[in-house]
Order: structure tokens, then C-alpha cells, then sequence
């Protein structure tokens, strides 16, 4: 027997939890959050050498002052969590729509032959252009918004989906018909785990696409609550705080989203880790 | 008769596979590759047949002939009598690269083997842990395949392989990536299982000792087109003893039949290759 049958894959000591914190607080990399600071830094040498009129960049200060006032008074929680939510329904919908689209299009090459093209066609229109369309179907309000924020995000899962689960490398597919698997094994053990880092990208895009469009269609459609009509409030009321204070929230879930997606990627595909 | 040992085990007239006049092309744009050329075979149940030749003269393409994969040649391939039109759960293939799939464990790819052996699940269980076990890698079930070694993983495809008890076995270069040491004990561990089994084997290397130490009969190929220079049957004592003048004897003729010179500069390549396998 060779020696690397005695050492189990998994014995690994378990750490002291005070330990583990410092030794995590110690692995984080600093150097992203530099070009944070330097930006910070840049626009307090702005405001207090007044290279920009006071009129069109606040004080960070006032932006912080702003977010208390809105939190103790204001509205803007209300506003985040309208904005959310919406987001939310609508990359529910959307990705239901697109994962079970994709799922029959990369299982049945018979619709695929059918289906497959429209969906290549509605993917080279831009996005925007279905506000209108869709105000007219659905609505200026809530409906509207949602089926905006629908349609983004069913783009990039419905494609990666279908790619996903195309694209099995010859190998795999010789694999699964040496082992004579039947369809639904093949789907179960080779097709969809194949498909899973694709559908993730697919996925985090959505989650991209879908928060602009989150912007985008409470910025186009008319005002409701919402962060994007703060946005509109701020610029005609020249409210130059609150524009901060919006856009910086905005960034704020944007930048959520984005390592919320990483995480579930790296926990679902335990496998991928090389 | 040299190889009488199992013929005992062919209990009716038909052979376990048989091949008749092939021929294989590959079509490639517009230049046509000749692969395989005229190869006649007949290969009993029970026998052991091991296949050497040069790199690309077409052993792989064969092994996947005889597995169903490509069904575009010329000429006959029949396993137990029938023409094969594709694999099935009596044949058995251990690829020249691992081929497991990365998102199962080591446990769970050998299951995928078993998914229509009419096993109940407990009796899966044992399978894979006796054949994990039988490749030396127990340790190692939870596993994914990038978490292993080449070689580890390999060994893992040979526990697939073997799990079902197929009836046939196609094995191509299984024990290549492997030290000398797993490799001498699972040469061992194959011999007996095509023994006691009964099973048909045709295994493809590169090492011409263990040609010689596995096979019933060597089948040589000759490349551009691969076509069959010799079939040699081994004596029983070549087939014990590693050391025994017969083995080194035939050792030595394939050698020769595959283009190296004499049995000195024969021995020193294959010191390196050892030497560099560890
Ligand atoms: N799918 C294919 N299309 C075109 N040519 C192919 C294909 N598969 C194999 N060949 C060609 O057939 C020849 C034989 O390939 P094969 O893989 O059977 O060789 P081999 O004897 O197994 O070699 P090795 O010992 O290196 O594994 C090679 O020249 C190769 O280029
Ligand atoms: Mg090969």
C-alpha cells in the first residue's frame, strides 16, 4: 500500500474560536479598502480647500449628518427597504422564469430548435428599451418596476442556463454512455452539476442587472418610494447630500450583492475549489 | 497449449470477442487517417490479453471499438456473438485518463457504476468500500477527484471499473500513472480478480513486464496503420515468475518486435522509466 492512504483528507484540528477571529482579522486584505480611503480623503481635500463649489459636493460630513436625519426622521429606510423589495420580486420572478427556461432549452434540443432562437434574438435588444413597453403593458407603478426588474434579470439566467447545460465536455458525455446511463442520470449526474458554475455566473449577473435596472426603473417610471426617487428628489430639490447619500447606498448593496453571490458559489460548489 | 489454463472457462463455442477484418479511419476535414488495419482477433472468455505498441498507432481507438463508443469502421466486432452497438453494462472501461467526474466523490463515482446493478443500497455501500479498499484508497472516500493525485485518481477509475463485476474488462493503461509499488500489487490484484471472475480482460500498456506478467497472449501492434505484427502466447512460468528465463525471454522478443535493439539497452530503459515513475 503507498503512503498517501494513511493520512485521512480531513484532519484538520479545530481551532480555538478567539484564535480563529485574530487569525481571520489578520487574513483580510487591506489593499482594496486603500482606494476607498484615498477617494474619502480626496473629497474632504475638496470640500475644505473648496476646489468644488459647496453647492455641488457636500462636506462628508454632511452626508452623515444627512443619514442621521433620515434615519431619525426622514424616510430613507422605508425607501431602501421599497427598493429592496421590489429587487427582490423581481429577481425571483425573473430567475424562476429564466432557470426553468434554460432548463428545458438545455434538456430538449427539440425546443431549443424552436424556442432557442427567440431568446438569442430578445437578448440583443437593450435592456431600457422594454421600459416603455412594459409601462404600457404593466403600468408606471409597482407592476411596472417589477416586470422591468423581471426581464433583466431573466437575461443573462435563462442563456447561462441553457449554455450550462449544453456545453458537458465530450468526455463526460462518452463517460455517462459507457456507464449507459439512462436520460434523467445523465441530467441528474453529469448535465446539471456541469451546468452549476455557469448557472452561477449567470446568476451573479442577474443580480447585477437586476439592481440597475432596480435604479433604472424607479428613475424612469413615476415616483413611488423608493431610493431611486430620492434620487429624483435630490437633484430637482438640489439636495446635494441626499444625492450622496443615495448613491452611496446604492454602491452599498450593489457591493453586498456581489460577495453574497461569491459566498453561495463557493459553498455550493464545494468541488470547484482547486 | 500454452494458455489451456482458461480455456476450461469458455464453457460455450462462442468467444467472448471477436474481430474480424477491421478497419478504422478517421475523417478529419479532408484528410483521411488510416488507424486500424486488417486486425483479426478472437479472444476466449476467461483470457487475459494484453496489447502493446508505439504511441498513437491506435490502441485507445480499439478499446473504444470494442466498447461501442465509435461505431463508424469497417469489418466485424462481436462480444459473446453480437455485434456491438454500444456499451453496455457487461463491458467495463478503465480510460487512459482518469475521467471521474469532479463534483462526486471518490465513493460516489465508483457508485455511478451501480446505478442499475439491482443492488440494495447497503450492499452498494460494501461494494464501494471492498473496491476502495482494493485500491488502497479507503481513506480517501469523501474525497473529490481534485483533491487527489493522478495516480490516486486513477486508481479510483479502476475501483469504477471493477465495482459491477463486469463480465468484460477494457482497460487502457491503468496503471500507468501509479509508483512501481501500487502498480506491482494492483498487476497482482487484476490477475486475480480475470482469474477468479472468469472475466475477459484486454488491457493496454506501455510496459512491456507487464505485458508479459498479465497477459495470456501479447497482441503486438505495428503503427501508420496500426495493424497486428504478432500475437504471442505466454508460458505459464513467464506468467509466475518475473525472473524466470521465459519471461525474460519474451520480454526481450517484444521488445525486439516493438524496435528496441537488444535485451541490455532494454533493461536500462526500463530502469529509467522505474526510476522516474517513483
Ligand atoms: N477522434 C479522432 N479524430 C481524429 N483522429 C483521431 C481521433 N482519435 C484518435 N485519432 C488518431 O488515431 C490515432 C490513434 O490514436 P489512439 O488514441 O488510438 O492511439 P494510442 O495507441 O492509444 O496512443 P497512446 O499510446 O499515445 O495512448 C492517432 O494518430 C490519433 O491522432
Ligand atoms: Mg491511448
Amino acid at each position: 500500500m503507498s503512503a498517501d492512504s494513511i493520512i485521512p483528507p480531513r484532519a484538520v484540528a479545530v481551532p480555538h474560536p478567539v484564535s480563529a477571529l485574530v487569525r481571520r482579522i489578520r487574513a483580510l486584505d487591506w489593499r482594496p479598502l486603500l482606494s476607498f480611503a484615498a477617494i474619502i480623503a480626496l473629497w474632504f481635500a475638496a470640500y475644505e480647500f473648496n476646489w468644488v463649489r459647496a453647492k455641488f459636493l457636500p462636506s462628508p460630513v454632511a452626508v452623515v449628518e444627512r443619514l442621521w436625519f433620515e434615519i431619525h426622521s426622514g424616510t430613507i429606510v422605508t425607501d431602501l427597504l421599497e427598493t429592496l423589495r421590489r429587487n427582490i420580486i423581481g429577481l425571483a420572478i425573473g430567475g424562476f422564469i429564466g432557470l426553468a427556461l434554460g432548463a428545458l432549452l438545455g434538456i430538449s434540443s427539440g425546443f431549443a430548435k424552436i424556442v432557442g432562437p427567440t431568446v438569442l434574438a430578445q437578448r440583443q435588444t437593450a435592456l431600457f428599451a422594454w421600459v416603455p413597453l412594459l409601462s404600457v403593458w404593466f403600468g408606471g407603478a409597482d407592476v411596472g418596476k417589477i416586470a422591468f426588474i423581471s426581464v433583466a434579470a431573466f437575461q443573462p439566467i435563462v442563456i447561462n442556463t441553457w449554455r450550462g447545460l449544453t456545453l458537458v465536455p465530450k468526455t463526460y458525455k462518452e463517460l455517462a454512455e459507457s456507464l449507459s446511463f439512462t436520460r434523467w442520470d445523465y441530467v441528474r449526474l453529469v448535465a446539471i452539476p456541469n451546468a452549476l458554475p455557469t448557472i452561477f455566473t449567470g446568476f451573479h449577473a442577474a443580480l447585477i442587472y437586476a439592481w440597475l435596472a432596480t435604479v433604472g426603473a424607479e428613475l424612469f417610471l413615476n415616483i413611488a418610494p423608493g431610493l431611486g426617487g430620492r434620487l429624483t428628489e435630490g437633484s430637482q430639490l438640489f439636495e446635494i447630500d441626499l444625492l450622496f447619500l443615495t448613491i452611496i447606498l446604492f454602491g452599498i448593496v450593489g457591493l453586498f450583492y456581489n460577495s453574497l453571490a461569491e459566498r453561495t458559489e463557493g459553498l455550493f460548489l464545494k468541488w470547484n475549489s482547486r | 497449449m500454452s494458455h489451456a489454463s482458461f480455456s476450461a472457462s469458455a464453457t460455450s463455442g462462442v468467444p467472448a470477442l471477436d474481430i474480424r477484418n477491421l478497419e478504422k479511419t478517421f475523417h478529419v476535414r479532408d484528410n483521411d487517417v488510416h488507424v486500424l488495419s486488417g486486425i483479426n482477433l478472437t479472444v476466449e472468455a476467461g483470457e487475459f490479453i494484453t496489447i502493446v505498441g508505439a504511441s498513437g498507432c491506435g490502441k485507445s481507438t480499439l478499446l473504444r471499438l470494442i466498447l461501442g463508443l465509435d461505431r463508424d469502421y469497417e469489418g466485424d466486432v462481436r462480444v459473446n456473438g453480437e455485434t456491438v452497438s454500444g456499451p453496455g453494462p457487461d463491458r467495463a472501461i478503465v480510460f487512459q485518463e482518469h475521467r471521474l467526474l469532479p463534483w462526486l466523490t471518490a465513493e460516489g463515482n465508483v457508485g455511478t457504476a451501480l446505478l442499475y446493478s439491482g443492488l440494495t443500497r447497503q450492499e452498494k455501500r460494501e461494494a464501494i468500500r471492498d473496491h476502495l479498499e482494493l485500491v488502497g484508497l479507503s481513506a480517501f472516500a469523501t474525497a473529490y477527484p481534485g483533491q487527489l493525485s493522478g495516480g490516486m485518481a486513477q486508481r479510483v477509475s479502476i475501483a469504477r471499473a471493477l465495482v459491477n463485476r463486469p463480465r468484460f474488462l477494457l482497460l487502457d493503461e491503468p496503471l500507468g500513472a501509479l509508483d512501481a509499488l501500487t502498480r506491482l500489487r494492483l498487476q497482482d490484484e487484476l490477475k486475480r480478480i480475470v482469474a477468479n471472475e472468469g472475466s475477459t480482460a484486454v488491457l493496454v500498456t506501455h510496459d512491456v513486464d507487464e505485458a508479459v506478467y498479465l497477459g495470456h497472449r501479447i497482441v503486438v501492434l505495428h503503427p501508420r496503420p496500426g495493424r497486428i505484427a504478432a500475437i504471442l502466447p505466454v508460458p505459464a512460468a513467464a506468467r509466475e515468475d518475473r525472473s524466470s528465463p521465459e519471461f525474460v525471454a519474451l520480454r526481450d522478443e517484444v521488445l525486439g518486435l516493438l524496435g528496441v535493439e537488444s535485451g541490455k539497452s532494454a533493461v536500462r530503459h526500463r530502469e529509467t522509466e522505474t526510476r522516474v515513475a517513483v
